[in-house]
């Protein structure tokens, strides 16, 4: 059992820090300085656990099997910490998030993040489940975070009511693998599968369809992926900008891994020849489709907030290309494109947070003239667009090209396909970023008042700004943890 | 193929501009240390901006003096590892392709940052002039976009000349739709000016590079093993000599088919759509009269002078080197729509009020030869392409200089508008002539050489087809004519318009920019051979792998 609990620690940490930061909470109530405070607490919390990552004895099953400890796991574990702490970050930047209310900010987005790394790790479907729930339950409570505000109530009524019937859709998907295997462990679901349908019965392969596609509908809810995205915009729209930013990265990313992990050790990996259950054109649709209605939708927005919430649903369908073509060098691109994205689209939502806080306003014209009002601001979400454009020598083009490459790499027909309509995408994608590139710097903002960004706010973007621009041109070392990640190394 | 680093000459040219960039950056980084007035910062950054782009003219003059054209060896290597994990190396050097279009690149962007600077002399200035906004982002975006062409034509490796290629595109971008017209409804009721032009030739190149960029992919994994700078075995290669190497030993057309269809045809296809929306090739030329008529006076100059001239280079360099087997097959469809390109460009011409427009699409017209050239594949018609590269890169901006003369005095461009201005401005209807004459193919001036060799080079092709074409591209050169000589006689001639009255001849700053650019065209024109020289061992290596 030591070892077990061992290999869980950093998720023992972050519970901890939870419940130290209840506590605080209550025990500093009325001082001014709380919301600091707590959000040092969680900071060290997430340090704590970070270094406990780090330094994790073993790898293999724990647990009876419910949980995992691979280099895949490990890596995104490390992703979901920063994503938490940006959250955190991110909140107390944000005159959104009631300064009274702060405490529970914080443990909510630690609840979430502990439900991520726990996802990831993942190896069993009720564990599956159980994390996807542990993720789910504090982001509705985040999404409805402001209670006056009517958007945000509204968003997080949405949220439940989706969230709800895709998690009882992916427990009867589950119900019905169970039923056919007779087991939830993932690494032996394959075989029994297997073995129940070289029995030939009809209802077999009716019952695994069915159990896959559903059990992938709860995920691609996650994921926020075509046709499971309708929460998606409002969600993001109606949620506090600090909760949106986190919403978009950690959960996403965390659904994208589970994804791989479910596909890969339960229904077996498209590289080790014919899955019985062709999920890799099941997903490969999905991401065209995620991709295109992300992209479409996104072109006609207004909301500068809610535009980039379509295109967060545009790049989940991006790494859905990395899942669907599922091979080591997928997986790799995958694990690549995600801190690329999460640095982007967070930057991206930093920004939006900074002129909301000056002028209280999230629509287009809001940021005409940014450039001259605010050249800082305009400046970085100016590299934060187009690295979500993909163009180089921009970090998000390197994840662009290990996902494009991958698919290329395998030469099926449905691949080159799946890449063209990825590329294609990318070029819709950069009329509504340049649109918003046009109103900050090409239209002129004549007498709409200067919102120089705070220094705190100023300084966080340039720690997301010089990676997105400096990995777009030295990707080594990352490119090496994500070979690692995906064990090409 | 000895391909060891020798020279450091070209990695000095091509960042260059990029050194004056990072200075202006710094100024405006210690801006609030040193509370600068705003004049300091601008009057600043145009003297960085000017010795900087005199630095690497200077700098590319030398890279010329010490090149040696008889050979078809890469000169001015300089290579080393820059991505490990996928063989990607930065990899610049030049052959005599790749030299004609880095010297002419610091030409022209030598006249851009001229012609960059503001107004001065008697005028009274109410207009507000594109050069007097902005002025250190200006700068820095046309530094940039310097380092971004120099270094398209003189990337060696196909990562390292996407990278170039796409860093191109942003300050382009902003340099027309932030400096250029503002947005207006045209009498349709359409919106259009700086922003509309921005983001369509934005769209338009972005879809153009992402093929290119399945292609190279595809191209990467269809190679063959390379070797890195440091000796390092590798399974695939982005090198491209040795990607030619490859394709001389036949590697692509043993490569796996695409979706059931011949490997080199489709990558050929998918490269060739992505550099002829760069040229302009009809039906992909629309970005080009918007982006014109909205863009300053300078960023047309850099745009027609060199931007339309990397689609042409990336088909020599990508397309006819590595597929020439390919291009055998294309060849027809080239050539037709190269005349296409030639005949419609200038019927369109014929039909343009407006004087910037009628010089875009006159460079539409004149980009045809190239795609003509290239088509027909002997080393006259190919020789001809490369140097109607080289005269267009000269003459074009001399075009874009003289209908920036008249629009910053006169604030319009409507040929019509305009009548007997010789009499006013003798100066300036002198050059605009030798402009117009040089463009239009007149014997002794820079643009007949390209334009005959191409017509002779064509001619000689074995396929008769070419011959019709050239006889229809031929039937150009007197529509040429005419839309020219009609266009002096409206602008020039009858009587004079006193609405006009007050304007002013040139210059000293239109001067330092038309008169040089005038002797080279003269000189290009009667003593061509310079340019020859250069691409004398260049073209038989370029085209040697054609069926003809």
């Amino acid at each position: 059992m030591g070892t077990n609990l061992w290999s869980i620690l950093p998720e023992l940490v972050l519970a901890g820090t939870l419940v130290l930061v209840l506590a605080a909470d209550l025990l500093l109530r009325g001082r001014p300085d709380r919301p600091g405070a707590l959000t040092l607490m969680a900071t060290l919390g997430l340090l704590g656990a970070g270094i406990s990552l780090a330094t994790l004895p073993g790898t293999g099953a724990f647990f009876d099997g419910l949980v995992v400890g691979d280099p895949l796991g490990r890596f995104f574990r490390g992703l979901f910490l920063v994503a938490g702490a940006m959250g955190i970050w991110f909140g107390l930047l944000s005159e959104e998030v009631p300064r009274t209310r702060f405490g529970e900010f914080v443990v909510l987005i630690l609840a979430a993040t502990m439900g991520t790394c726990l996802l990831v790790q993942s190896r069993n479907l009720l564990m599956i489940a159980v994390s996807l729930e542990l993720i789910s339950l504090p982001s509705y409570a985040l999404a409805g975070f402001r209670r006056g505000d009517r958007l945000s109530s509204e968003a997080a009524l949405k949220y439940v009511l989706y969230g709800a019937a895709s998690t009882g859709l992916m427990l009867y998907g589950m119900s019905l693998l169970y039923g056919l295997a007779g087991t939830l462990d993932l690494p032996s679901l394959a075989p029994a599968l297997g073995r129940e349908l070289a029995s030939g019965a009809p209802p077999v392969r009716l019952g695994l369809a069915m159990g896959g596609l559903f059990t992938l509908a709860g995920l691609a809810y996650k994921v926020s992926a075509v046709p499971f995205h309708a929460w998606a915009p409002d969600v993001y729209q109606g949620a506090p900008t600090p909760v949106t930013a986190f919403l978009s990265v950690g959960p996403k990313a965390a659904g994208v891994a589970a994804m791989i992990r479910f596909l890969s050790e339960g229904f077996g990996s498209s590289a080790t020849g014919q899955p019985f259950f062709p999920w890799p054109v099941v997903i490969g649709l999905i991401a065209m489709a995620t991709m295109t209605v992300g992209n479409l939708a996104a072109l006609a927005q207004d909301n500068v907030k809610r535009l980039l919430a379509w295109s967060s649903i545009a790049h989940a369908g991006y790494l859905l290309v990395g899942v669907s073509v599922g091979t080591p060098e997928a997986i790799r691109a995958v694990a690549l494109y995600a801190p690329v994205y999460l640095l982007m689209n967070l930057g991206a939502f930093l920004a939006v947070l900074a002129v909301r806080h000056r002028t209280g306003a999230e629509t287009m014209a809001a940021y005409r003239g940014l450039g001259t009002r605010s050249p800082w601001i305009a400046v970085s979400l100016t590299v934060f667009l187009f690295s979500l454009t993909g163009l180089p020598p921009l970090a998000g083009f390197i994840g662009k090209f290990y996902l494009f490459a991958a698919a290329l790499e395998v030469g099926r027909p449905f691949f080159l396909v799946l890449a063209l309509v990825g590329v294609l995408n990318s070029v819709i994608s950069l009329y509504y970023y340049a649109r918003l590139v046009r109103a900050m710097f090409l239209d002129r903002g004549a007498g709409l008042p200067s919102v120089a960004a705070p220094r705190p706010v100023a300084w966080l973007l340039l720690v997301l700004a010089v990676p997105t621009l400096v990995l777009g041109l030295f990707w080594s070392p990352l490119a090496a943890l994500a070979s690692w990640a995906a064990g090409l190394s | 193929m000895d391909l060891t680093t020798n020279s450091l000459l070209l990695t000095w040219t091509v960042f260059t501009p990029a050194i004056g960039l990072a200075a202006i950056l710094l100024l405006l980084a210690l801006r609030p240390l040193a509370r600068w007035p705003q004049v300091f910062l601008d009057q600043a950054a145009r003297g960085i901006g000017v010795v900087t782009t005199v630095v690497a003219t200077a700098l590319g003059i030398a890279l010329w003096a010490g090149f040696d054209g008889s050979t078809a060896a890469l000169q001015f290597i300089h290579r080393t590892v820059w991505m490990r994990s996928w063989n990607i190396e930065y990899f610049v050097a030049v052959d005599g392709l790749s030299l004609s279009m880095v010297v002419l690149t610091v030409v022209v962007f030598l006249a851009g940052a001229v012609a960059s600077l503001p107004w001065w002399g008697a005028l009274d200035d109410h207009h507000p002039h594109f050069s007097k906004r902005h002025v250190p982002g200006y700068w820095v975006l046309f530094l940039l976009l310097e380092t971004g062409v120099l270094g398209t034509f003189a990337a060696q490796d196909f990562f390292l000349f996407y990278v170039f290629w796409e860093v191109m595109l942003l300050p382009m971008y902003f340099l027309i739709g932030i400096w250029g017209a503002p947005p207006r409804r045209d009498p349709d009721g359409r919106v259009r000016g700086g922003p509309y032009a921005a983001i369509k030739f934005f769209l338009y190149t972005l879809a153009g590079s992402v093929l290119m960029l399945l292609a190279m992919i595809a191209i990467y994994y269809a190679s063959g093993p390379g070797t890195l700078a440091d000796g390092t075995a590798t399974q695939h290669t982005f090198n491209l000599p040795l990607l030619a190497r490859q394709a001389r030993e036949g590697t692509f057309l043993r490569a796996a088919p695409i979706l059931g269809l011949d490997f080199a045809r489709v990558v050929f296809v998918g490269l060739f759509i992505g550099f002829a929306i760069k040229v302009p090739m009809f039906p992909f030329h629309t970005w080009l009269p918007d982006a014109h008529v909205d863009a300053p006076t300078p960023i047309s100059v850099i745009l027609a002078g060199i931007l339309l001239k990397t689609g042409v280079y990336g088909l020599f360099r990508f397309n006819l080197q590595l597929f020439p087997g390919a291009l055998d097959w294309a060849s027809y469809a080239v050539g037709v729509l190269g005349v296409v390109n030639i005949v419609y460009g200038a019927f369109v011409c014929m039909a343009q009020k407006d004087l910037k427009k009628l010089i875009a699409y006159s460079s539409v017209s004149h980009m045809g030869f190239c795609l003509l050239g290239l088509a027909a594949g002997t080393p006259q018609a190919v020789n001809g392409a490369i140097f109607q590269m080289v005269g267009h890169g000269i003459v074009s901006p001399m075009l874009f200089l003289v209908a920036g003369v008249i629009y910053d005095r006169a604030h319009t461009r409507q040929i019509e508008a305009f009548g007997g201005l010789a009499h006013r401005m003798p100066e300036y209807a002198a050059v605009t002539g030798l402009a117009f004459m040089a463009s239009l193919g007149l014997p002794g001036l820079a643009g007949f050489v390209g334009e005959v060799l191409v017509f002779l080079g064509s001619f000689a092709a074995t396929d008769p087809l070419f011959r019709v074409l050239v006889s229809i591209g031929a039937l150009s050169v007197i529509i040429t004519a005419a839309y020219y000589l009609w266009t002096m006689q409206r602008m020039f001639l009858g009587p004079f318009n006193e609405a006009w009255a007050h304007l002013m001849d040139m210059n000293w700053r239109e001067r330092i920019t038309l008169y040089p650019l005038a002797v080279v065209t003269v000189v290009l024109g009667v003593w061509p051979v310079p340019v020859f020289r250069m691409l004398e061992g260049t073209v038989g290596t370029l085209i040697g792998g054609l069926g003809h």
